[in-house]
């Protein structure tokens, strides 16, 4: 690619891609344009092999050169992928297999008719819907940080640049003095998307108020709150876009290097972002003199090697300064003092990738959406018990119902909703009572949880809440990085009693001893990770001190979950004496009883010889294999 | 045990390739961990002399980050996902069906060489919940009763390579 020297060539540049992406997706000349989802969750789904295959089949036809080909973002619909798309028709093909191909090329590139049985059905209506944007999951929702995800191929420098990729860069270095950056992002209202909530202007003004030789941007990519895969999909997606925000951010505050921290378990987002960045030094987009002004900017990466703590950004710091992930006293901060001992911003991949849009479009665009406290849109990972899992951007003061049934399709099974878990080890539950709630930072707050960086797990009535706290627990546990002996001594204390309870050995004095510890371990941490540790306990035994009263006093799991305190039983009524269950029980727990099986076909005599089994409870070791595999439902928990 | 003339060439040229970065520590061992499969502590002592850290600042950060291993593990690392979207979805109930298979605990590996067991963190596949990674590879929706027929898969492709 020619080199990007001047705004002038930038200008040039933007517009000549601008056109050839349009032409792609509106289709002119006659030409059509493919593209397959290249996301994490489609790529384990075989959608590279779909790709494969569609290039194979158009090219033995001699279709190439009307028809492209290539792979884009996630969708972020999931549960319903691998996604296949086709322009300029915008037909969405869901499900995809990989022989599924040749009905597409055939039936739809070639005949130019839909393929009726890859729609999305929608599960109210039950009517099949062609478009993207005509499906419930999409129609709710604005896309500023997900900006070209499931559009653009994130390999090629030229598609950012087609859709709107270095405008505001190019409008922050020609037109804006730094103050005037920082102050249009302080206007916008934007607060940090990773968990904190802290006003992205503010963080900024603090670093562009010190003066020094050196300063950093660094963006927090270790998003490591299980369930949340915003920043993954982002990065997968639209790496240009983030990057754009972290030299704005740079140009804003006066820094000249920046930092990406991304998880080593996202080896497709690092692999993007790494070409994203050479692509950009290639073109001039990064390096000295960045389109001929003063500003010059480096972009570098760093991987994490599994550890939770190193979200926290003082812990993060660390990690980039090849030392352990441990968190720093807090003051002085990293505005002041930070990597390397110099000024730094961290800011999270969401919170950089919508900076492009506040200065593009203007922070009125921004603050226009949202609520008085939250502004802007919030992308979401729906996941857990949820008929449509996957992510969506959302208007700040959406309401957990709204993006529960309406965006989220509701609960699979028929089951009833019990709770929907926010901000990860962090935050807290919200149940039926919070669902017609405006979701922002200070109301999640305000109702025992937080923001967090957005994920958001749904629970079912089979699902105990004495078990999650105890599942998180066990997180904190191990991801305590033992600084501070409030975190590292408290939260394992608290693992053993909520141990305690869950096999039946607990007692109400055990409840009362936990929630003192709890409170002791919040007030007496150092970083947010020990100071948040005890929200899923306090916030379960706030709204579900009915199930732990069941757990100490009656010793009885009311879910079912608890191995100690459920069992599996046959009813002898039901059982047809297949001996399916029997032959799949690992321990050899279960035999026939004396009781005659119930005929196989009602009306018929049962089987010669067959009884109704039983299980040995003192052998049993409580895996579920017999009841999954039983046709017949004669096996339950109780 | 004294480490291979040729490995420690290559640890020493994975350090020199570092030699420009600042604080290069981490860089240095993710290359390594993923060369060699694991760090013992013989590795850290040429990463020490190459580098000059002290070698307790090195064991200090290899026993931190639960992606460096001191040990050497399995051919193939079968990581079941441990994140809450799949741990509502039963992925406990895969880690222990694998465990009761293969005899062994999470973290341990088999006798053969040929399986680690390793729940993992939250690999982001929420929509393909509960997911499990092997050696990489993202496999969605797992069930205990594919566990046995994933095993025989890789002891398979173990015996042929």
């Amino acid at each position: 690619m020619e080199r990007i020297t001047s705004p002038e060539t930038l200008q040039k540049r933007i517009d000549e891609c601008t056109s050839v992406f349009q032409a792609k997706i509106k289709g002119e000349g006659g030409k059509r344009a493919v593209v397959v989802c290249g996301g994490t969750g489609c790529i384990a789904n075989d959608s590279v092999a779909i790709e494969e295959e569609l290039v194979r089949l158009i090219k033995e036809k001699g279709l190439e050169d009307r028809i492209s080909v290539n792979h884009v973002g996630c969708f972020g619909f999931c549960s319903q992928g691998p996604f296949v798309k086709i322009f300029p028709e915008d037909t969405l093909y869901r499900g995809v297999k990989v022989k599924d191909v040749a009905e597409i090329v055939e039936k739809d590139l070639i005949g130019g008719q839909v393929c009726e049985n890859l729609l999305y059905v929608d599960p109210v209506t039950h009517e099949k819907v062609a478009r993207q944007d005509d499906i419930t999951f999409y129609k709710k929702q604005i896309r500023i940080a997900l900006h070209g995800c499931s559009l653009i191929n994130p390999d090629k420098l030229e598609e950012s640049l087609g859709y709107d990729g270095f405008k505001a860069l190019k409008k922050a270095l020609t037109t804006m003095t730094p103050q005037e950056v920082i102050d249009e992002v302080l206007a916008s209202g934007i607060r940090g998307r990773g968990g904190g909530g802290f006003p992205t202007g503010r963080k900024w003004q603090f670093a562009a108020n010190v003066k020094a030789d050196q300063k950093y941007i660094v963006c927090n990519g270790d998003e490591g709150d299980p369930g949340a895969f915003m920043d993954r999909s982002i990065l997968e997606g639209n790496p240009f876009e983030v990057i754009e925000g972290m030299m704005l951010a740079g140009y804003a505050f006066g820094a000249s290097e920046g930092y990406f921290y991304v998880r080593a378990e996202y080896p497709i987002a690092v692999e993007r972002l790494q070409n994203a960045i050479k692509d950009m030094e290639a073109a001039g987009l990064l390096g000295d003199n960045i389109l001929g002004t003063d500003f010059s900017f480096r972009a570098h990466l760093r991987l994490g090697a599994g550890a939770f703590v190193c979200g926290e950004e003082t812990a993060l710091l660390n990690s980039i300064e090849g030392k352990r992930g441990m968190p720093r006293p807090r003051p002085p901060f990293p505005a002041i003092k930070g990597l390397w001992g110099k000024p730094t911003c961290v800011n999270n991949v969401e919170t950089l990738s919508q900076i492009p849009f506040i200065i593009r479009e203007g922070a009125s665009a921004f603050n226009s959406i949202g609520t008085e406290g939250s502004k802007g849109t919030k992308v979401f990972a729906l996941g857990g018990k949820i008929n449509n899992v996957g992510l969506v951007e959302v208007p700040m003061g959406t309401t957990l119902r709204q993006l529960i049934y309406e965006i989220g399709g509701g609960i699979p099974g028929g089951k009833k909703f019990k709770a929907i878990q926010t901000g990860g080890p962090s935050g807290g539950c919200l149940t039926e009572k919070d669902l017609d709630t405006p979701i922002d930072y200070d109301t999640l707050v305000a109702r025992g949880s937080m923001m967090g960086s957005g994920g958001a797990i749904v629970m079912d009535e089979d699902n105990c809440a004495v078990d999650v706290a105890h599942f998180y627990m066990s997180f904190i546990c191990d991801e305590s990085c033992g600084k501070c002996s409030p975190c590292r001594i408290g939260t394992k204390r608290l693992y053993e009693m909520l141990t305690l309870v869950t096999e039946g050995k607990g007692t109400e004095q055990t409840l009362k001893d936990m929630e003192e510890l709890a409170n002791v371990i919040k007030a007496g941490s150092l970083c947010a990770l020990g100071q948040t540790a005890a929200n899923p306990i306090l916030s379960t035994m706030h709204n579900f001190p009915e199930e732990y009263i069941a757990h100490v006093t009656e010793k009885k799991c009311p879910a079912h979950v608890c191995k100690n305190l459920m069992s599996y039983q046959i009813i002898k009524d039901k059982c047809v004496g297949c001996t399916l269950c029997a032959r799949n029980c690992p321990v050899s727990c279960i035999s026939a009883s004396d009781v005659p099986a119930r005929p196989m076909v009602p009306g018929k005599p049962a089987l010669p010889g067959k009884f109704a089994h039983e299980i040995d409870q003192s052998k049993c070791i409580k895996c579920g294999s017999c009841m999954a595999g039983c046709r017949f439902g004669a096996i339950v928990k109780q | 045990m004294n480490i291979k003339p040729e490995v420690k060439k290559g640890i020493e040229a994975i350090c020199d390739s570092y030699a420009n970065e600042p604080s290069p520590l981490m860089m240095i061992l993710s290359a390594i961990q993923k060369k060699y499969g694991y760090i013992p502590l013989e590795v850290q002592e040429v990463v020490s002399e190459k580098t000059g850290i002290p070698v307790a600042e090195i064991y200090g950060v290899v026993t931190f980050y639960s992606f460096f291993s001191l040990n050497p593990k399995g051919k193939y690392v079968l990581g079941i996902c441990l994140g809450t979207a799949c741990y509502v979805k039963n992925s406990q109930q895969v880690v222990d069906k694998f465990s009761s298979m293969l005899g062994i605990e999470p973290g341990q590996t088999t006798e053969d060489g040929l399986f680690t067991i390793e729940a993992i963190r939250c690999i982001g596949a929420c929509a393909l919940a509960p997911a499990m990674s092997i050696n990489g590879k993202v496999y969605p929706k797992v069930t205990p009763d594919q566990v046995g027929k994933i095993i025989e898969e890789y002891r398979k492709l173990g015996a042929e390579a």
